[in-house]
């Protein structure tokens, strides 16, 4: 098999296994837990160096996991002592065990030949170098075994507990009496999200497992809410950028996960600003529908409340409720497009059914109830007529 | 320890870096108090780490490594990276860690992709850029310092300056709006100094550490108080101890970094604050929680007395201390003690309720009553 093709199945494996935990992780809110694992695993990494002298040896991926788990639990610990808030708790654990892994790191220098830089940065393009020999045979890139038997048993786990996950994530208090472990769950996650990071960190880094997990399921999240598509999804867009990333990596020569996460970025920039319902422009036309909605209202009720001709004369109107001429052609215009009031002699008056929305509108601000709003709105065609 | 001393006073870099280190976390702990109390901890992290494409930007385009230039870039990219944090909370439903961790993440990458970039000109004069990944605080000049002295004495300024309107967004923000002040111009201020800081120590702690520079004293100096005046000036205090300390530890030891040393005294300074501090401290609260169990205790002695005593009409007539034994919590110890407080009189095998012991029973239900 040529290099090439190899580092690209690697990417994809790698992509599959971070964008699976990282979909729970988005969900449950705790996106940053996978930094602070994937830097936290250098203490594990380095003393497991120094034992095996290999980087790829199952007691080396076994102790860095374990390291991370670790900073799981004593992440819960600090914040369950109250001292602290949860974000806190994160940012003093793991620069600490980073700092234990650097400065064990530098102490023994001269003995391994172990860099900062390649844990926290990594380079696949390295990966197909280091091969499996087994009977003498090629067996391909150790990696790509490791990645592979990651992401079968994150497969496997997934397959086995998918509901489990899915309660425990969305209610944690309903899987609890439904008779899971929501604490299992929890710690089983974190214990997948460790394997994954130890496994990827030295194709792309410490630093960019962070944008494999958490970038893929956010960009998703933006689109729809079912977890089925959420996860398809979210590995296939994993896979989609790591593979244009590489492509633009290797034209441009420049580092393959550093372009990856870039494509990643952008990608995501491009769904923040586009993502119809959540996305910014969607929001932004919804924030000003809504303002002008409330301007209709106070312009109906100030109408329902004046019986007097002056008050409701055109051109008096507009200084009374001060509004800019722009804003109150606007809502003059929607009020009138909608039925709401009728324009005699520049006298403007309620019309029957405007009378009646102002009734309900006014019965919901007294309530309060959003859903109620959105009825009233059904009810009466707003924005549509 | 003598050796460092001597080695401070001749040495004119070894000053140079202690000074340096000093003030750093002297105002990564001030500006750190602010982030803690306002749950931002983790944005320290983010943005240092999105500083990364600012620096790399800024040598690409003017191909020189000027600290200043690069510290401007690093700002600006810094800068940029909270705009899209704030935006990506205020306008779409995910949460601030995911936001954290994209931009973190993707700004990280693409700084990646620059410097792997910068790498390959021709004219890669590059090889300082790595120290703002893990930090070299040797590598800090005299001019360095004073800028960072400059710094640290105008954030500062800012903060007594401000002193009302940080401490009051910081408690009450709905509240202090309706008051009139412009939350978003205080917000916006905070978030910018604490930016500073950040881009201030990525040289001397790197980019990975910075987050616990800022975080540690200030997390720390939060055990030792409610006020915010006071958790301030420890923190100040905490991150220039730290500084200094780190700094000599670094220098009396071969190969030892100094940043990652600094980071492991700040967090001494926080596990020490977690388990003595005595307002809220782990240690004092379990004393605390042996002592609520032992006046239980006490308590429950008392009242088994009382039960007994209740039916008699002579409320000091002495009983064997046999009749205790159908009630398992008490010890000799404890009797004693409360013969201690006057609430039993011991006489050889017998024990009598003294009449402040049995005012004392009497009250202990109609407390939980009333």
């Amino acid at each position: 098999m040529n290099a090439q093709i190899e580092i690209q199945i690697i990417l994809s494996l790698v992509a599959i296994a971070c964008a699976i935990p990282g979909v729970f992780l988005v969900l449950r809110k705790m996106s940053l837990i996978s930094d602070a694992i994937s830097h936290s695993i250098l203490p594990g990494i380095v003393v497991g160096f120094f034992i095996t002298q290999d980087l790829a040896s199952p007691l080396l991926i076994l102790m860095a996991t374990l390291t991370g788990v670790v900073t799981v639990v004593l992440v819960e610990y600090i914040q369950k002592t109250g001292l602290v808030k949860e974000d806190t708790a994160i940012g003093l654990v793991f620069p600490s065990l980073f700092s234990i892994g650097v400065i064990l790191i530098s102490r023994n220098a001269g003995d391994v030949h172990l860099d900062v830089d390649a844990v926290l940065l990594g380079e696949v393009a390295f990966a197909p170098f280091d091969r499996w020999m087994w009977n003498e045979t090629d067996m391909g890139p150790k990696s790509l075994w490791m990645m592979g038997t990651v992401l079968l048993l994150i497969l496997t786990l997934l397959l086995l507990f998918y509901k489990e996950l899915k309660v425990a994530t969305f209610d944690a208090g309903l899987a609890a009496s439904m008779g899971f472990v929501p604490m299992a769950i929890h710690y089983g996650l974190m214990t997948v999200a460790s394997i994954t990071t130890v496994g990827a960190f030295d194709a792309i880094g410490a630093v960019l497992v962070v944008a494999f997990m958490i970038v893929p399921a956010a960009c998703i999240y933006l689109l729809t809410d079912n977890l089925k598509k959420l996860l398809i999804y979210s590995s296939v867009l994993a896979v989609v950028c790591s593979l244009v990333g590489y492509w633009f990596a290797s034209v441009w020569d420049t580092s393959i996960a550093g372009t990856i996460a870039s494509v990643l970025g952008l990608v995501f920039f491009i769904i923040y600003l586009t993502a119809p319902g959540k996305g910014y422009f969607s929001q932004w036309y919804k924030e000003k529908q809504q303002k002008t909605e409330v301007a209709l209202l106070v312009f109906l009720l100030h109408l329902a409340n004046h019986d007097e001709e002056q008050e409701r004369n055109i051109n008096h109107l507009q200084e009374h409720i001060n509004w800019g001429a722009q804003r109150a052609k606007k809502v003059l215009k929607l009020a009138n497009q909608n039925n709401m009031i009728a324009i005699e002699n520049d006298i403007i008056s309620l019309t029957n059914k405007g009378l009646d929305f102002t009734k309900q509108a006014i019965a919901y601000i007294s309530d309060n109830k959003n859903s109620e709003l959105e009825g009233v709105k059904q009810r009466f065609f707003l924005f549509r007529g | 320890m003598e050796q460092y001393l001597e080695l401070l006073f001749k040495d004119y870099t070894l000053q140079i870096i202690t000074v340096g280190t000093a003030v750093l976390g002297a105002l990564c702990g001030v500006l750190g108090s602010f982030a803690v109390l306002r749950k931002q901890s983790l944005l320290g992290d983010a943005i240092s780490h999105a500083s990364l494409p600012g620096i790399a930007l800024v040598f690409l385009i003017l191909g020189v490594k000027d600290n200043n230039g690069l510290l401007l870039g690093a700002l600006a990219s810094g800068l940029i990276s909270a705009v899209f944090i704030k935006g990506i909370i205020s306008k779409t439903h995910l949460k601030s860690d995911t936001a954290l961790g994209i931009v973190l993440s993707t700004f990280f990458g693409f700084g990646m992709l620059l410097l792997t970039y910068i790498q390959k000109l021709p004219n890669a004069n590059q090889s300082g850029l790595e120290k703002y990944l893990f930090g070299q605080a040797a590598t800090l000049l005299a001019s360095d310092v004073w800028l960072m002295v400059a710094i640290t004495t105008i954030s500062v300024a800012i903060v007594l300056l401000f002193w009302k309107e940080f401490k009051i967004v910081l408690f009450d923000a709905d509240y202090t709006l309706t008051l009139g002040f412009n939350v978003k111009w205080v917000d916006t201020l905070i978030t910018s100094l604490i930016v500073v800081a950040i881009i201030m120590g990525l040289q001397t702690v790197g980019v990975v550490l910075m987050s616990a520079m800022l975080l540690a004293p200030a997390a720390a100096a939060r055990q030792w108080t409610n006020s915010l005046a006071t958790m301030v000036f420890l923190a100040g205090l905490f991150g220039a101890i730290s500084g200094v300390v780190g700094t000599a530890i670094s220098a009396s030891a071969n190969h030892l970094a100094t940043g990652p040393v600094i980071v492991l005294i700040a967090t001494g300074f926080v596990v020490f604050s977690f388990v003595f501090s005595p307002i809220r401290g782990l240690l004092f609260k379990q004393i605390k929680l042996w002592k609520n169990r032992n006046d239980l205790k006490l308590m429950k002695t008392l009242s088994f007395m009382y039960e007994i005593v209740k039916t008699h009409d002579n409320i000091s007539h002495p009983h064997k201390i046999q009749l205790l034994n159908n009630f398992q919590g008490y010890t000799k110890k404890s009797l004693k003690k409360l013969q201690s407080e006057d609430l039993i009189l011991l006489n050889k095998s017998n024990w009598s309720l003294t009449e402040k012991g049995y005012q004392v029973a009497k009250n202990l239900y109609s407390h939980q009553e009333s």
